[in-house]
């Protein structure tokens, strides 16, 4: 079976004008199969976000390929990166800060709709769907983002990141602003999605909780100071981790 | 039960909205009055009747009348023509210009953003009035070459703001979202990017009607903007300054008209800052 | 048994005549750490703010009393709770760094901050710091001291502000989300830190936080938080392995736990 997204010695080095250049991500090879779930673990300059960055074709990378269902993206940019986006969609971590505060959720579910040529009303009808399939009402498309609260935005963003039917859906700590008791209803909701859509979406989750990728992901990749130092299932990592950061990690969990 | 304490508590209501209404009243009629500024004059303010010159206030002539025997109330309200219209006319001229190489540079990055700011920065590093000055003297007097010279040094100082603001604005993750979501670049600049800078943008043309058009009044003062006998505050106040110690009321009363317009666009412009976040107005 | 240290008695709590806290009694004895968890918008950060002083214009304490010892807080005006912070209520707050003014040494703040409250040779403080520092396992305190605040990290810039709470030995320290910046391995240092703190103090610490599992590792008793009403209140072994109210359980369930075995 062909990876969905394949990651070949990624490499990114901000530039310290002047003083030493930082290396956020450090040649990081690996592979994300179709209908997949796989977690990126790490700590805060772990280089996990700049790595997320990078695939969504959001920051250049210094070094390296990126490769979307079988089509090399590093370099693709304005119509072609437009294209690349309808496989490819994004869940952020603040719920709220993701939908434009002067628009109605359902225009920015709709946003990518209407970029592919729906018609307002076929747009507006499959905004509704998508409402219904991420356990909001109707009614929720005409709210602005500050009238709704942390976790029916960010069933939002997820309506909004499936609106076009991406194969690739990255999820970049979006569970971790959220209280406990929301986080649990929006995995379960990842969970319903991942069993409704098999293999025709993979998901990419960035987390720092360890014991939530353990429930959630499929494999996992732990970064530490843009390396990528122990990849496996969670149950192997956590059980027997071979990396002493990675080992550290674990026992720091309360 | 024990006695337990209770404290009464003050509530303080958001008054955003009353305050809205109370200077956008204001500012409208400002605005309505120097639209109709003919028709509200008691006297025709050129007409002078050198019998009854450098009058002091009386029912008669409410702000007495000038040197001429020009009723100061009728001038001071036609006067309202030249400074506030030419004054808006400015600050849109400049809002637009300032905003659009703003957002452009901005946006666009790279080199052209160098430029354009390097340009802006020499527009900042001159004294604005001098420019100004040589600007007029260049093009000559008359209101509508004092409007091209001032805006002319204050665009970048709105080119400033709107480049700060897109810069903030590109970084945010609803902006990443609008790209993931395949819009085009005008798109995004026009649907996300403007809509949600144009409140500070729009809160400094308002608190610049106020300086502008006492620019406007200081370019006109020193003989460079409106020219007599025309009726504009900055000049009426500049043409009878010798009067000061004699007939105070006829300097004075253009200033006061300066004052309470300067005061009621800066209050507005303040009040607009207050509603213009949608997350103010509360509303959960 | 002795009294308690801080005594919460029917206190409600509004801000703008919308009442965020409602009615909640509880104490803490002299030692102990109290855990408050709750998500947000429950009013947990509301309650310890009220004790702080901290609720600024628009909050009151509309009705109760917060008795601390044998002051009630509640009816302080700002000026006198001033005095007491530092001295006698300690506070730590998720982002400690950012009270430090950037351009000066940590040491000299430190020094500033203490003689506001009583006068101190440098040399006196300096060996009191130090102290302080080793005893919840800082090795190098002169370092520390010398320091910019930008030259620690995150985490480090937090224990330093639970080594500022502890300088002036206060009666009390409240903790609001002192962890919830941090990574995992640093909370970790963290949460021991405090515990250390008490260990060797006796410092009574009122932990506000939403992570369970930091209340777990620290609390002696746990209050519940939800929309402003206390839902629980109890032993931290009890709420959290057998909790008796069905918001309770449901929070516990949520939150999800390693599987090491």
């Amino acid at each position: 079976m062909d990876p969905i997204l394949k990651v070949d010695n990624l490499t990114k080095v901000f530039s310290g004008n002047g003083k030493d250049d930082f290396v956020a991500v450090d040649h990081a090879s690996f592979e994300l199969m179709r209908g997949e779930c796989l977690g990126i673990i790490g700590e805060s300059g772990s280089g996990k976000t700049t790595i997320v960055n990078m695939i969504s074709r959001l920051l250049d990378p210094t070094e390296g390929t990126i490769i979307l269902d079988n089509e090399d993206i590093t370099k693709a940019s304005g119509r072609e990166l437009r294209k690349v986006y309808k496989k490819m969609q994004m869940v952020f971590q603040t719920p709220q800060e993701s939908f434009d505060p002067r628009c109605r959720l359902g225009d920015g579910i709709g946003e990518s709709l209407r970029n592919n040529d729906f018609s307002k009303r076929d747009a507006r009808k499959r905004v509704i769907e998508l409402l219904s399939e991420c356990g909001l009402s109707e009614e929720f498309a005409d709210r602005y983002p500050h009238q709704v609260s942390g976790g029916q935005c960010q069933r939002a963003a997820i309506a909004r990141a499936l609106a076009i039917k991406p194969s690739l859906l990255i999820c970049d700590e979006a569970t971790s602003a959220l209280d406990v008791t929301i986080q649990k209803e929006i995995l379960e909701l990842l969970n319903k999605l991942r069993m409704e859509h098999g293999e025709e979406l993979s998901i990419l989750f960035i987390c720092h909780d360890i014991a939530l990728v353990q429930q959630f992901c499929d494999r996992v990749l732990v970064f530490y100071k843009g390396r990528l130092v122990e990849q496996g299932t969670p149950d192997e990592i956590i059980r027997n981790p071979k990396d002493a950061y990675t080992r550290r990690l674990i026992d720091s969990v309360l | 039960m024990p006695e337990v304490t209770v404290r009464k508590q003050k509530i303080r209501k958001n008054s955003v909205r009353t305050r809205l209404i109370i200077f956008g009243v204001l500012a409208l009629l400002l605005l309505l009055a120097s639209i109709f500024a003919e028709y509200l004059t008691p006297y025709d303010p050129y007409i002078q009747d050198l019998n009854n010159a450098k009058a002091a206030p009386t029912p008669a002539h409410l702000f007495g009348t000038d040197r001429y025997g020009r009723d100061m109330l009728s001038r001071v309200i036609v006067g309202s023509r030249a400074s506030i219209y030419s004054t808006l006319l400015l600050v849109a001229i400049i809002t637009a210009i300032g905003t659009c190489v703003g957002v452009f540079c901005g946006w666009h990055g790279k080199f052209i953003d160098v430029v354009l700011m390097r340009i802006s920065d020499m527009f900042l590093a001159f004294p604005g009035l001098v420019f100004a000055l040589a600007v007029a003297g260049v093009l000559g007097g008359g209101l509508q070459n004092a409007i091209i010279a001032l805006a002319a040094i204050s665009w970048p100082k709105y080119a400033r703001i709107a480049r700060s603001q897109t810069l903030a604005q590109k970084e945010t993750p609803y902006l990443k979202a609008a790209k993931l979501s395949g819009s085009s670049t005008v798109k995004i600049i026009f649907k996300h990017i403007l809509p949600n800078i144009i409140g500070p943008i729009l809160v400094t043309s308002m608190l610049d009607i106020g300086t502008m058009m006492m620019e406007l009044a200081g370019l006109s003062f020193l003989g460079l903007g409106a020219k007599p006998p025309t009726a504009e505050w900055g000049s009426m106040m500049s043409d009878t300054r010798s009067l000061l110690t004699t007939a105070p009321w006829v300097t004075l009363s253009p200033g006061f008209a300066i004052f309470i317009s300067v005061m009621v666009f800066n209050l507005l412009g303040d009040t607009i800052r207050d509603y213009a976040d949608p997350r103010s107005r509360g509303g959960r | 048994m002795s009294d308690p240290i801080l005594r919460y008695e029917h206190v409600d709590i509004s801000y703008n005549g919308m009442q965020a806290v409602s009615d909640i009694s509880f104490s803490v004895n002299q030692g102990e750490i109290l855990g408050i968890v709750g998500e947000s918008g429950s009013g947990k950060s509301t309650l310890i703010k009220a004790a702080m002083g901290l609720l600024g214009d628009a909050g009151l304490v509309t009705r109760g009393d917060i008795y601390y010892k044998d002051i009630n807080l509640a009816d302080l005006s700002q000026a006198e709770i001033r005095k007491l912070n530092g001295q006698e209520l300690g506070m730590i707050f998720q982002n400690s760094g950012s009270a430090f003014c950037p351009i000066r040494t940590v040491g000299a703040q430190l020094y500033e901050s203490m003689t506001e409250h009583k006068s101190i040779t440098k040399e006196e403080f300096r060996k009191r710091a130090i102290n302080v520092f080793s005893k919840i396992g800082f090795e190098d305190g002169d370092r520390i001291l010398e320091s910019y605040p930008f030259e620690l990290s995150g985490g480090m810039q937090q224990r330093v502000g639970i080594a500022v709470a502890l300088l002036s030995n206060p009666g009390i320290i409240f903790a609001d989300e002192p962890t919830s910046a941090l990574d995992v391995s640093v909370q970790k240092q963290v949460v021991d830190e405090m515990l250390m703190a008490r260990n060797n103090f006796g410092t009574t610490i009122v932990l506000v936080t939403h992570n369970i599992g930091v209340i777990g590792a620290m609390a002696d008793k746990v209050l519940v938080m939800k929309d402003g009403k206390m839902v629980e209140y109890g032993d931290t072994s009890q709420v959290i392995t057998d909790p008796k109210e069905e918001y309770t359980r449901k929070l516990m369930d949520a939150v999800p736990r390693l599987r090491r075995a």
